[in-house]
C-alpha cells in the first residue's frame, strides 16, 4: 500500500455573497497516494479549482482537515505554512496571466528561491535557474526574455519551472494545458509525465477535459456543484461510470474517430446555482432517474466496490 | 481530380491569399486556400491558433479588417455572387441573410444594452421587410427553436448563462434562414455537457433548414461528429482535404497524423502522446518550401525547396506533401 501523501477530510469552503452563502466546496473527502495523479474533473463552477486552492490554503477553508504527510496543515501558522509551501506548489491555468510581465524568465523562475531564502546568492541562483530551464526544456538563450516575447507553451514551461524550483512533493495543476493548442498541449503533458517519473511527484490535476484526464490520471474524482460525486481508478471510471452525471459527462466527449458510434446522454438544463443549495441530491433537477428520495435526502459517498466511490441513491 | 459542378456549390473559393500588413511585417495569414462546398453540406476547418481558419471565414462575408488585412488574390463566389466585387449595399443584404456567422465567444458577441429578443428581431426586421411586430413574433419563435422559452424575450444577455447566450447567438444566425452558416469555434467556451446540447441543437436546425455550414474548430472530435468533409489547415494552407472517412481513416499528411498523435483519445489508452515537435512557423516569415517541413519527421531537403502542390489521391481526397511523389512513401499512422 503506497503512502498517502494527502488526505482531505470533509473539506468545506463557503463564500459569503450578497445573495447568500455560496457552497463552493461542500464536504469533500479524498486521498492521494504518493507518486500518483488524482484527476479532478467537472464543469465550470463545480468547485474544482477552489478545492485545489483550499488545499494549499490560498483560500482559507471554512472547515475540514487537510492532512499532508501526516500533519493537519490547517492548524499551521503563517511561518510554518511558508515552509510547507516548499513542498506544495501550484501550476496555473493561464500562462498569459500567471507570469509577471515586468520580470524576465530568470527573475520569475528564481523568485521563489529568493523569497524562501533557499539560494540567497545571485550567481548561484542563476545556475539553478539554468538547471530548471533545462529540466523543462527551455533554451538557455531565453533567460533574459520577457513573457510577452514567448508563446503559450513556453510560458507554461516557465510556470512549471517556477513550481519545480522548490523541489516540491505535491503539485496542484489547475487546468495547465487548457489554454494551449493540441500539438503544444501534448508536449506539456509529456513533460509533466516525465517530471513525475523522474522526481516522484504527486499531482492533483484539475481539468474539464476528460480525454486529458483519462490519459494522465491514476484516479479520477468527479465533482458537481461543490460535491464529490464519484471517485474511482481511471480505467474503472471510464468502463463503469455509475453516477448518472458521470455517465452523461463521459458520453458528451466528442471522440476523434469514426469507427465507434456511441450512445449520447443529453442532459437537460444547466448547472444550478451553488448559492444556498436545496436539500437533496444537487444533480436531481437534471437527472433522468431522479426520485422523490433524491429531491429530499442528500446521498452520501459510498464504496460500491473496492476503490470505487459513488454518491447516488440509485446504488442502494 | 474531382471537379464539382459550380451549380451545386453554395461556396466556391479559389486560391485565396490574405495578408495582414502591419508595421512589424506582413503576416501571411491565408496562402492559397480553395474551398468548394455544396448546398446543405458541412465542411470542417481544423487547425491550430493562427493557421488562418478565422480569416478565411471572415473573408466570405468580407469582414476581414482592412487595414491591416489585404486580400491579395483569389475569388469568392457565394451562392453564385461574386463577393469580392459586390457593392457595399448588396454585401449588407448578404450578411446575416444569405450567410451568417456564429462567433466563438458568446459573452462578447451580444450587445449588453439590448434585450436578446430585440437583437434577434433586429436581424429579421432588417432583412425581411416586415413590421416590428412580425419580427418580434418570429424572434420569439426562434428562441423556442433553440430551446429558450419565449418569455425570456425581454431579458438582457447578462441574465443568461454561457450556453444560453450561445443559443441566442445561434438563433440570431439562423433567424433569416441562411444558406450558409459560418461557425467559428461555437462551443469552445462551453462546458462539455452544454457543448453536447448546443451541437445537438445546431445539428437539428441544420437538418430542418437545410443550411450548409463551415465548422471551424481545433477539436477533431467535434469534426467527427458534425461534418461531412474536412480540411486540415496549417500556416494558411489546406494541407489535407477529404471526406471524414478519407481524413480520419486514411490519413495521409504528416501534420494530420501529428494532430491525431497529440490527442488524448478515450477510446485508445496510450502510455505517451506523440506530440509534433517545435512550433508553428512565424507567419511573418514563412519558410519558402513546405511550411510544415521544419517540424516534419519525414521531411527531406527537397521539401524545403518549394511549396508542395495539391496531390489528388482519389476523387475526394487531396494532400499537399511532396513526399507522395515517391511511389512507396507512407506515413506511420495506419488506415483505421
Amino acid at each position: 500500500m503506497a503512502n498517502k501523501i494527502l488526505e482531505v477530510k470533509n473539506l468545506k469552503k463557503y463564500f459569503q455573497t450578497p445573495k447568500g452563502m455560496l457552497h463552493a466546496v461542500d464536504d469533500v473527502t479524498f486521498t492521494i497516494e504518493e507518486g500518483k495523479t488524482l484527476g479532478v474533473v467537472g464543469e465550470s463552477g463545480c468547485g474544482k479549482s477552489t478545492t485545489g486552492r483550499a488545499i494549499l490554503r490560498l483560500h482559507e477553508p471554512t472547515s475540514g482537515e487537510v492532512i499532508f504527510n501526516g500533519e493537519n496543515i490547517l492548524t499551521k501558522n503563517a511561518d510554518e505554512m511558508r515552509l510547507l509551501r516548499r513542498q506544495m506548489q501550484l501550476i496555473f491555468q493561464d500562462p498569459y496571466a500567471s507570469l509577471d510581465p515586468r520580470n524576465t524568465v530568470s527573475e520569475i523562475i528564481g523568485e521563489p528561491l529568493k523569497l524562501q531564502k533557499i539560494i540567497p546568492d545571485k550567481a548561484k541562483r542563476l545556475e539553478k535557474v539554468y538547471e530548471l530551464m533545462e529540466t523543462v526544456g527551455l533554451a538557455e538563450r531565453l533567460v533574459n526574455t520577457y513573457p510577452h516575447e514567448l508563446d503559450g507553451g513556453r510560458r507554461q514551461r516557465i510556470g512549471i519551472a517556477r513550481a519545480l524550483a522548490m523541489e516540491p512533493k505535491f503539485i496542484v495543476c489547475d487546468e495547465p494545458v487548457s489554454a494551449l493548442d493540441v500539438s503544444i498541449q501534448a508536449q506539456i503533458l509529456n513533460l509533466m509525465q516525465d517530471l513525475q517519473e523522474q522526481m516522484g511527484l504527486t499531482y492533483m490535476f484539475i481539468t474539464h477535459d476528460l480525454s486529458v484526464v483519462h490519459h494522465f490520471a491514476d484516479d479520477i474524482a468527479v465533482m458537481y456543484l461543490g460535491q464529490l460525486i464519484e471517485k474511482a481508478p481511471s480505467g474503472m471510471l471510464f468502463d463503469k461510470p455509475t453516477h448518472p452525471y458521470t455517465q452523461a459527462l463521459l458520453s458528451a466527449i466528442p471522440v476523434p474517430s469514426l469507427n465507434k458510434k456511441r450512445e449520447r446522454i443529453l442532459l437537460k438544463g444547466e448547472i444550478t446555482s451553488p448559492i444556498n443549495p436545496k436539500p437533496g441530491c444537487r444533480f436531481a433537477a437534471r437527472c433522468p432517474y431522479a426520485t422523490d428520495r433524491c429531491r429530499s435526502e442528500e446521498p452520501k459517498l459510498k464504496e460500491i466496490e473496492p476503490n470505487h466511490f459513488v454518491a447516488c441513491h440509485l446504488c442502494d | 481530380m474531382a471537379q464539382k459542378n459550380p451549380k451545386d456549390l453554395i461556396l466556391d473559393i479559389k486560391d485565396l491569399v490574405i495578408h495582414y500588413e502591419t508595421d512589424d511585417g506582413t503576416v501571411e495569414a491565408v496562402n492559397g486556400i480553395d474551398i468548394q462546398l455544396e448546398y446543405g453540406k458541412t465542411l470542417g476547418l481544423v487547425g491550430e491558433t493562427g493557421s488562418g481558419k478565422t480569416t478565411t471565414a471572415l473573408s466570405v462575408l468580407r469582414l476581414v479588417p482592412d487595414p491591416p488585412g489585404v486580400i491579395k488574390n483569389g475569388s469568392i463566389f457565394l451562392d453564385g455572387k461574386d463577393i469580392m466585387n459586390l457593392p457595399q449595399k448588396e454585401l449588407e443584404a448578404v450578411r446575416g441573410h444569405l450567410a451568417s456567422m456564429i462567433f466563438q465567444d458568446p459573452m462578447t458577441s451580444l450587445n449588453p444594452v439590448f434585450t436578446v429578443g430585440d437583437q434577434i428581431s433586429e436581424v429579421i426586421a432588417l432583412h425581411e421587410n416586415c413590421s416590428k411586430k412580425e419580427a418580434d413574433e418570429k424572434a420569439g419563435d426562434m428562441l423556442e427553436v433553440v430551446g429558450i422559452p419565449r418569455e425570456r424575450f425581454a431579458e438582457y444577455p447578462h441574465q443568461f448563462s454561457g450556453g444560453m447566450k450561445q443559443r441566442v447567438v445561434i438563433a440570431m444566425a439562423l433567424a433569416c434562414n441562411p444558406k450558409l452558416l459560418l461557425a467559428d469555434e461555437p462551443t469552445t467556451a462551453l462546458d462539455v455537457t452544454i457543448q453536447a446540447q448546443v451541437l445537438e441543437t445546431m445539428k437539428g436546425l441544420r437538418e430542418k433548414f437545410g443550411s450548409a455550414m463551415i465548422m471551424i474548430t481545433h477539436d477533431l472530435g467535434i469534426i467527427a461528429e458534425v461534418c461531412d468533409e474536412v480540411s486540415v489547415v496549417y500556416a494558411g494552407q489546406i494541407v489535407e482535404h477529404g471526406t471524414l472517412v478519407d481524413v480520419f481513416n486514411h490519413t495521409r499528411h504528416p501534420y494530420t497524423e501529428g494532430l491525431f498523435g497529440s490527442l488524448p483519445n478515450i477510446e485508445i489508452k496510450r502510455n505517451r502522446l506523440s506530440p509534433i515537435p517545435g512550433l508553428m512557423p512565424d507567419p511573418t516569415d514563412l519558410p519558402k518550401g513546405c511550411c510544415f517541413a521544419p517540424r516534419c519527421k519525414y521531411a527531406t531537403p527537397d521539401c524545403e525547396k518549394a511549396r508542395p502542390a495539391k496531390k489528388w489521391l482519389s476523387d475526394t481526397h487531396y494532400v499537399r506533401c511532396s513526399r507522395y511523389d515517391e511511389p512507396n512513401f507512407k506515413i506511420e499512422r495506419e488506415d483505421q
